[in-house]
């Protein structure tokens, strides 16, 4: 039994909480933003139906899929044995404290200077930071940081690629075909269906152990496909309110097709939502988690411990207040400014990057959602389908990579040497 | 901004692309009137018109220059960046040509003599109508970019530039049959005047031939 945290573990789990909110907080107010935003511009949604997808969807992320991101940033950077904290705990806690503030203050810092900064960068490289200074750099599980940092260039291109796939399909099956409304209303249920079967499947598969459910793998694709046909069945309703387009001509079609492509734009919305809770919530509930279990149990880190429900209802509820209270207005600026993505192409982007996300989720990676669908828009481009993507963009965000690692480790190093100091 | 989401799109050139054609082609649709002012000899009235050409113009040379500089290399568009900003100077010397032609004929009051007004009407006429097929073929450019660039409106917009070639071919023969008009009467003109009014049929049928090379252009921007 430690000293520290019989002595101080209420006011250290207090703390904790308190930055798990802020931290959530941020992520709602900006990267859901950057989830949602691309739907508002396209015209598929308005903001008020965004933000009220994103609420009911973020949550049913986090709760469904989110477990196994929150555990590999609560327990699978730090090797616990090596790092001793079966002896010194609280070093841990001090650490995870450390990481959560670093990484806020870092976001809050970044997006004033307009930086545009990964929640998941900053919290690993927090971590990492106050490990490999703080306690040893052995106690890193560097193998499993290389898959992590592999996967933020893999995760983009993937969904660069899933998109452009999504996108000459839609071509072939509708855009450059005769009757391209007629295909829209054709060939969009399916897309539909897709969306709903994907985002259940690699929920069913990958993440819904957590909550306690044991299913075979043909029993989750039977009920994925069930899921699919249900959403396909509600999708189906909403088209039929779509007015045909009033002349044959071709011409005039266009507008018609897009407000097809809007309605199957919703379900992309929700999934986007759906995969952003599942993968980001993580990222400011896993140092809680990790945190709580040592405090809970006086000392003890329990690597195989279950999320304890409050902890997840923290971060849900941290992140819709955070978006309720500032994340509109950065929803109605990405609304504003993304008039050249139509439905058609949007949903494409939507699609591919909630699937990668949804993915690494499940396999308990921590992406970033924004950088992903930043690929998922390049992957549209190749296909030639947007009028003018800057590129500098993607400089950007490297040059925000190289910056935010090693900022949030400076900065979780330095909390940590502070908190130690402070408490022993 | 500093959203990647929103940074990330840039401003379309497409749009701005059509705008500066449609200028072009009011450019040209505006030396019409020019003309039948000048046929009577209207001259107060022809310098008005010119007037409105030449300011015209200026709007369509801001368009070409506004174009240009949101146009940086690091923007990545579906079409190629140098064949979009040549196409842009081609279409842009669409509205330079109908400039100098009303500025030289208001400039030397040149007249076009009685008995070829006729032929002069039906020569501007067509190649008005080559120049406007060609807005009609740049006005396709948001829709090639809803496709994609492919399939059925691809088809189409080449369908539209086979018909400009065509229009191109009949100002060609317009031509011909102006010139042997003139020729006919070159003796009995003063040499000067002459010279110029082959200058000015030969400007008129540029009109035609660089509409022609917009239509060509654009082929080159859908096949990439």
């Amino acid at each position: 039994m430690s000293e520290v945290i019989s002595q101080y573990g209420l006011i250290l789990l207090g703390m904790a909480c308190l930055f798990s909110f802020f931290m959530a907080w941020g992520v709602g107010a900006n990267d859901v933003a950057n989830a949602m935003g691309t739907s508002v511009g396209a015209g598929a949604i308005t903001i008020k139906q965004a933000i009220i997808i994103a609420m009911i969807f973020e949550f049913a992320g986090a709760w469904l899929a989110g477990g196994e991101v929150t555990s590999t940033i609560r327990s699978s950077i730090i090797d616990v044995e090596t790092a001793g904290f079966d002896e010194r705990p609280e070093l841990l806690v001090y650490g995870m404290l450390s990481s959560l503030l670093a990484a806020g203050i870092w976001l809050l810092i970044a997006s004033k200077y307009g930086l545009p900064v990964s929640t998941t960068h900053s919290i690993i490289g927090a971590i990492v930071g106050f490990a490999a200074v703080g306690i040893s750099f052995d106690s890193i599980m560097w193998g499993q940081i290389g898959s992590i940092v592999a996967s933020w260039v893999i995760s983009p291109l993937i969904a660069g690629i899933i998109s452009f796939s999504l996108f000459m399909t839609v071509q072939h099956l509708v855009l450059s075909t005769d009757n391209p409304f007629a295909n829209a209303k054709k060939y969009v249920p399916y897309y539909i269906f897709l969306v709903g079967f994907v985002i259940a499947m690699v929920t069913m598969v990958k993440g819904l152990r957590h909550v306690g459910l044991e299913i075979t793998f043909a029993q989750s694709a039977a009920m994925a496909i069930g899921f699919g046909i249900i959403t396909m069945l509600i999708g189906v309703l909403m088209l039929r309110r779509i007015p045909e387009p009033s002349s044959g001509m071709m011409h005039n079609q266009f507008a018609s097709v897009e407000s097809v492509f809007a309605i199957l734009m919703i379900f992309t919305a929700c999934s986007m939502a759906f995969a952003h809770g599942s993968n980001d919530v993580a990222n400011a509930i896993g140092p809680l988690a990790a945190i709580n279990s040592v405090v809970r149990s006086g000392g003890v880190f329990e690597t195989e411990s279950a999320l304890p429900m409050w902890i997840l209802l923290l971060g849900g509820f941290g992140i819709v207040s955070g978006l309720a209270i500032w994340g509109y207005r950065v929803i109605a600026t990405i609304g504003r400014n993304i008039t050249e993505l139509t439905p058609s192409r949007g949903f494409a982007a939507e699609l591919a990057a909630a699937t990668t996300v949804v993915i690494a989720s499940g396999t308990g990676i921590p992406v970033s959602t924004t950088h992903t669908l930043v690929g998922a828009v390049l992957g549209v481009g190749v296909a030639r389908g947007i009028g003018a993507l800057n590129l500098s963009t993607v400089g950007k965000i490297f040059l925000s990579w190289i910056v935010t690692l090693p900022v949030g480790a400076l900065l979780s190093i330095m909390f940590f040497f502070i908190l130690r100091a402070l408490f022993g | 901004m500093n959203n990647p989401i929103s940074a990330l799109f840039g401003p379309s050139p497409i749009k701005p692309i059509q705008k500066h054609m449609a200028k072009a082609q009011s450019c040209i649709a505006l030396l019409g009137d020019f003309l039948e002012a000048s046929y009577i000899k209207e001259w107060q009235k022809a310098e008005e018109i010119q007037q409105v050409i030449h300011k015209t113009e200026n709007e369509a040379d801001a368009l070409k220059r506004e174009i240009r500089t949101h146009l940086p290399r690091s923007l990545w568009l579906p079409v190629a960046r140098n064949d979009l900003l040549e196409m842009l100077q081609i279409q842009d010397r669409l509205a330079n040509r109908a400039r100098d032609i009303a500025g030289i004929m208001l400039g030397r009051k040149i007249e076009i003599p009685g008995e070829l007004v006729e032929c002069v009407r039906d020569y501007y006429q067509k190649n008005l109508n080559t120049s406007a097929q060609a807005l009609k073929a740049i006005n396709e450019l948001d829709e090639l970019l809803e496709t994609g660039f492919r399939g059925k409106e691809a088809t189409l917009v080449e369908g539209l530039v086979v018909e400009l070639d065509e229009l191109e071919h009949q100002s060609d023969v317009s031509q011909v049959k102006l010139r042997a008009m003139l020729f006919q009467m070159e003796d009995s003109l003063p040499p000067v005047h002459v010279i110029f009014l082959y200058k000015i049929i030969d400007r008129l049928g540029e009109l035609a031939d660089i509409s022609q090379k917009v239509g060509s252009r654009l082929l080159l921007l859908i096949a990439k």
